[in-house]
């Protein structure tokens, strides 16, 4: 009897989807020609298809449910990579293993898969630096975009007119991307949650409009070519090998990013955060000051990103304001989240999955942005608070009062 | 003289259009508090329907008459349609989740349904059937005012008093009403909020497919992007209005589109976003809630 | 300090590599890796997929002839969706697979940024649609060549036409701001201010895919233009001619070749009667360009795209240098490619010093009862 009733309503839901989508599926139309086509094909399609992606959704919510209710231990929720994380032995083999993999990549795959990988690293570092602002400062930030094009045109300007190299550009983009996060964190100040955003996002589609216009300062739409990549003790490199170096040079920057990020989440600045996320009021109650928090974190966030923006610059040697649309912004944004917000380890799997994908989905060709889009919804569904959310500090109360606390242990996850 | 009249009718135009994609944003997040970043597409989707169902109509050789009123009735019923779908699949689930998983989840959303059209019909621009005639009697101001910006202003005023007396009078309207003041409340005093919810994302979802039909006869064409830009201005002009106001967001709508029409106008088509965005940010600096929003006073 | 040393190590780690696979890179392959490179996905697919067609085409052909000595053509597609971010990672692809000559790309801003990456493994590219000044004027690209006239000689044409020919004074410049159309229109304005025949009496960038351009078209109308030379592409230009006709404007719209395409004319419909348009000059009276038309109607059922014959005759070129010079390297076929004169649907080709096509230029279109004629 069940099973009838589930196959009703899966009939019903078939039906309804061949329903919505029936003008755009079924029929085509020719307005020249003035013909038209009626694909009913398509509908039996979508019919079948809808039926049976119904039941696979149907199955894995039974089994989710029926897992949910096996093991209720704490522990096991954890994620495996953070029980790996946790144990010191499993973890140094882990990073050992991640260390070789990274540095042996590019022997053995081909210049275009580490130039994939390349811009894969960077966008992990955008989403760290993003993940300061919105993950644990809790700022909704649309407009990140803007502070990648201050560095990357930073470099592409400062190379162009004076000829500076990449080393001495890098620092200068990153000041000059945290400046920028200081200016826009003044006006937004009192600002909160979707108008905060909004702001953000009309500021990052400002910076580029201004880059796109202003063609005496920035050449335009036309942008900058021939922008000298990175460089090493005057030692020039040919294509191979420069993309090689940049991939080392990208690697070490993650690294580098990795801890300090790791120790500012850790200090007294990074607990602030933490407590302005989860309750402004509260938190100006201990005497934090809000102003200061605040914009150190829009500042601290835009700094990486103008870092990477350098990076950019110097990695592809051309820069234009098309590089730098809202979509950027989002795709960073989707990084954080879908990692799982404040989550450092979630921003790697983050950054590098849905950087990856759509490289790799190339074989699916046309229908490669529509499974990113159906990916992106189903893992939000799926698991809404992300792939590696955080773990809560919790501190648990021994039973004997003489065990000394273990805070740290997990402090370091 | 001349010039300030068309420069205020152009603005006013495309102040309609904001206006009606910007209330399916402000009413959702007046009840849910998400921002349906799927919204532009929904408003796509509409006007695709519109395009499919008005040159299928006119090659089998129906009178005008009853093109418009078809195809209309098609995009509102397939555009609420999808917005009601699209609650349900991307939304309801994440109802309880995090705040910012629903929003990715709406990015998702929006790259799938503007492949979907992409896929399913053609990449191309499309020409959009002439729905709105010239009239007659609009031809002596038509350099100023056209006939279709005409019939977009009085559609929208329809649109509004139908929308505002469903709000103030009906049953539903008021059970939204109570839903946005406080669900956990409404669901007490026996409403379905899910039915709200089911409600709200319909009627914004219509009256976007009303803008898509309106704003794609007006210009003559469509393509599988259109919703995008339309919805980002849309959701800056509701925001610009207070978020969750019915009424700010119309009042947002048009001072968008009119700081767009003027500064093209006076200064440089350049800056016209520039324009905009600077106006948003200005606005909210002084009234950090939009102009029309209530500001909350955050309780410990 | 510790930088340092890594980097050394790297640096070395990276040398090692590289003399490891050199040998694999130089070593020629029994087939001739022919590149395409260009938009085959997304919105603007439709420049992108007509050069692809004609690519294989040709190439279809001469295989089947045996290839060129003995050596048949392998053909390497990849999609750049005319984004330069993503044209970096295209030409990396192409460079690290091996191909030896590249058709492409097509998007202006894709080419000047893949153009470093092919520039350093010295692989010849020819775009059958570029148009970039800087791709050729600015001497950086000696291994670029095209089969499209630059936009240094299309803002003349256009507005040379506009003013010699329509006998127009007052102009109004309007453009996408985009890396196709601002550049052209910056090139228009300066123009018509050294031949000082005419004014420029507007001169504005339009966002694209605003929602409607009311507002410019009245702004056009109050600068008393007599004709707009517009620099973009069909979707923007057929949405202001739209509008101006409601407007009742009257004023003669001239545009460039991104607006010289059948869809502008199918989207405007009725509003694109009048509409002049600068195109590449006109090969309809050439037997080649008939027979790649056939070729195309044969194979594929349908009317070729935009710059089919472009990348027609660019991959035409192109074989015929690597069967003369009877090498790949970039040398060799650029003394065959400016030497020599080939036959194709463009007309007969050879090339200059800067990599233009001698002999390729611009012709005006006008709509014309649905359908653009050359003007006479």
């Amino acid at each position: 009897m069940a099973v009838f009733k589930e196959l009703k309503k899966g009939a019903l839901i078939s039906l309804w989807f061949v329903f919505l989508t029936f003008p755009v599926m079924v029929i085509k139309v020719d307005p020249i020609a003035r013909t038209v086509a009626w694909r009913w094909e398509k509908a039996l399609y979508m019919a079948a298809g809808t039926f049976i992606v119904y039941f696979l959704v149907q199955f894995f919510m039974k089994k989710k449910a029926t897992r949910q209710e096996t093991n209720t231990d704490k522990e096991q929720h954890l994620s495996i990579i953070h029980r790996i994380l946790q144990d010191p032995i499993q973890r140094n083999i882990l990073l050992g293993v991640i260390a070789v993999a990274a540095l042996l990549f590019p022997q053995f795959l081909s210049a275009y898969q580490t130039n994939v990988m390349t811009t894969a690293l960077m966008y992990v570092v955008l989403g760290l630096g993003l993940n300061i602002v919105v993950g644990l400062a809790g700022l909704l930030d649309l407009g990140f975009v803007a502070f990648y094009a201050v560095g990357a045109y930073t470099y592409a300007l400062l190379n162009l007119h004076f000829g500076l190299g990449f080393w001495t550009v890098l620092p200068i983009g990153g000041l000059l991307a945290a400046t920028f996060g200081i200016l826009l964190g003044f006006p937004v100040l009192r600002l909160r949650g979707d108008y905060l955003a909004i702001v953000t996002l009309g500021f990052g589609e400002i910076i580029r409009l201004v880059l796109e216009n202003w063609g005496e300062f920035s050449r335009g739409p036309s942008g900058i070519s021939n922008i000298s990549r990175p460089g090493f003790f005057g030692i020039d490199f040919d294509l191979q090998a420069s993309i090689i170096y940049t991939y080392y040079l990208m690697v070490l920057l993650v690294i580098f990013t990795i801890f300090v990020v790791n120790r500012l989440q850790d200090s007294r600045l990074g607990r602030a955060w933490i407590a302005l996320r989860e309750d402004e009021i509260a938190c100006q109650a201990m005497g934090i000051d809000k102003r200061k928090t605040k914009l150190v974190a829009f500042s601290l966030g835009a700094f990486w990103a103008g870092i990477v923006g350098v990076m950019f610059a110097a990695k592809t040697t051309f820069v234009n304001p098309a590089s730098f649309t809202f979509l950027e912004s989002a795709i960073i944004l989707s990084i954080v989240v879908l990692g799982g917000m404040g989550s450092i380890v979630g921003v790697l799997f983050g950054a590098l999955i849905l950087i990856l994908m759509p490289e790799y989905l190339r074989a699916l060709s046309q229908y490669r942005m529509l499974v990113f889009g159906v990916i992106l919804v189903c893992m939000m569904v799926f698991r809404p608070q992300g792939l590696f959310p955080t773990i809560r500090r919790t501190y648990t109360f021994k039973k004997k009062p003489h065990t000394p606390c273990t805070d740290d242990q997990t402090a370091n996850s | 003289m001349d010039y300030f009249i068309e420069l205020l009718f152009s603005g006013l135009t495309r102040g309609a259009i904001y206006a009606l994609i910007a209330l399916g944003y402000t009413m959702v997040y007046g009840i849910i508090g998400l921002i349906n970043f799927a919204h532009g597409e929904i408003y796509m989707i509409g006007a695709f329907t519109a395009f499919i169902v008005a040159t299928v109509l006119s090659i089998y050789g129906f009178p005008v008459l009853a093109i418009v009123i078809i195809a209309g009735i098609a995009a509102v019923v397939w555009s609420s349609s999808y917005g009601y779908t699209l609650e349900k699949i991307a939304y309801k689930p994440l109802r309880y989740a995090p705040r910012l998983s629903p929003l990715i989840s709406a990015i998702g959303m929006s790259i799938f349904l503007q492949n979907y059209i992409l896929l399913a019909q053609t990449p191309d621009f499309l020409p959009f059937p002439k729905l709105i005639p010239d009239f007659a009697f609009m031809e002596p101001i038509a350099h100023i005012v056209g006939s279709t910006d005409l019939v977009i202003l009085v559609t929208t005023v329809i649109v509004m008093v139908a929308l505002t007396f469903i709000i103030k009078f009906t049953l539903i309207g008021k059970a939204m009403r109570a839903t946005s003041q406080d669900r956990t409340m409404a669901t007490l005093v026996g409403i379905n909020v899910n039915r709200v919810i089911s409600a709200t994302f319909i009627i914004g979802s219509g009256l976007a497919a009303i803008g898509g039909l309106l704003i794609a006869s007006h210009i003559g064409q469509i393509n599988f992007y259109i919703g995008f830009l339309a919805g980002i201005k849309a959701f800056t002009a509701a925001v610009l209005g207070g978020i969750g106001s019915i009424p700010g967001a119309v009042l947002g709508s048009l001072i968008l589109g009119l700081t767009e029409s003027f500064a093209t106008g006076y200064v440089s088509s350049d800056y016209e976003d520039v324009f905009a965005f600077s106006l948003l940010v200005l606005i909210l600096i002084f009234k950090p809630s939009g102009l029309l929003g209530k500001a909350t006073n955050q309780k410990v | 300090m510790k930088f340092t040393v890594s980097g050394k190590f790297l640096s070395t780690a990276a040398c090692v590599m590289l003399a490891l696979s050199a040998p694999a890179l130089s070593m020629a392959g029994d087939t001739i890796k022919f590149g395409i490179a260009g938009p085959h996905s997304g919105d603007l697919a439709s420049y992108g997929l007509p050069s692809a067609a004609a690519a294989k085409l040709v190439i279809d052909k001469v295989n089947a002839n045996g290839g060129i000595k003995g050596k048949k053509i392998e053909i390497l597609q990849e999609d750049d969706v005319c984004k330069p971010e993503i044209a970096t990672n295209t030409a990396t692809k192409l460079v690290s697979s091996g191909v030896e000559v590249v058709l492409g790309h097509i998007c202006s801003g894709a080419t000047v940024a893949a153009m470093p990456i092919y520039k350093d493994a010295g692989i010849l590219v020819m775009s059958p649609s570029a148009t970039s000044d800087e791709l050729t004027y600015s001497g950086k690209y000696p291994n670029f060549f095209r089969t499209i006239a630059p936009n240094a000689a299309q803002s003349p044409a256009m507005v040379d036409f506009a003013i010699n020919k329509l006998g127009f004074k007052k102009i109004a410049i309007v453009h996408d701001k985009g890396d196709y159309g601002k550049p052209l229109a910056e090139g228009a304005k300066a123009y018509v201010e050294k031949s000082g025949k005419g004014q420029v009496v507007l001169f504005e960038g339009i966002t694209p895919g605003a929602m409607d351009y009311s507002a410019i078209v009245q702004k056009i109308k109050e600068s008393g233009a007599e004709v707009v030379v517009f620099g973009g592409y069909h979707p923007e230009a057929s949405k202001i001619v739209s509008i101006m006709n409601k407007k009742r404007l009257k004023v003669k719209f001239v545009s460039d070749d991104g607006v010289k395409d059948d869809t502008f004319i199918k989207v405007a419909g009725a509003d694109a009667e009048g509409v002049y348009a600068a195109g590449p000059q006109d090969n309809s009276a050439n037997p080649l360009a008939l027979k790649a038309k056939e070729e195309h109607k044969a194979a594929f059922k349908s009317d070729p795209g935009a710059f089919y014959e472009g990348a027609y005759a660019a991959t035409v070129v192109m074989l015929n240098a690597i069967d003369k010079a009877g090498s790949t390297k970039l040398e060799d076929l650029k003394k065959v490619l400016q030497t020599e004169k080939v036959d194709t649907p463009v007309g007969a080709v050879s090339f200059d010093e800067k990599g233009d096509a001698i002999g390729v230029g611009f012709s005006m279109y006008v709509v014309e009862k649905g359908k653009y004629v050359v003007v006479k």
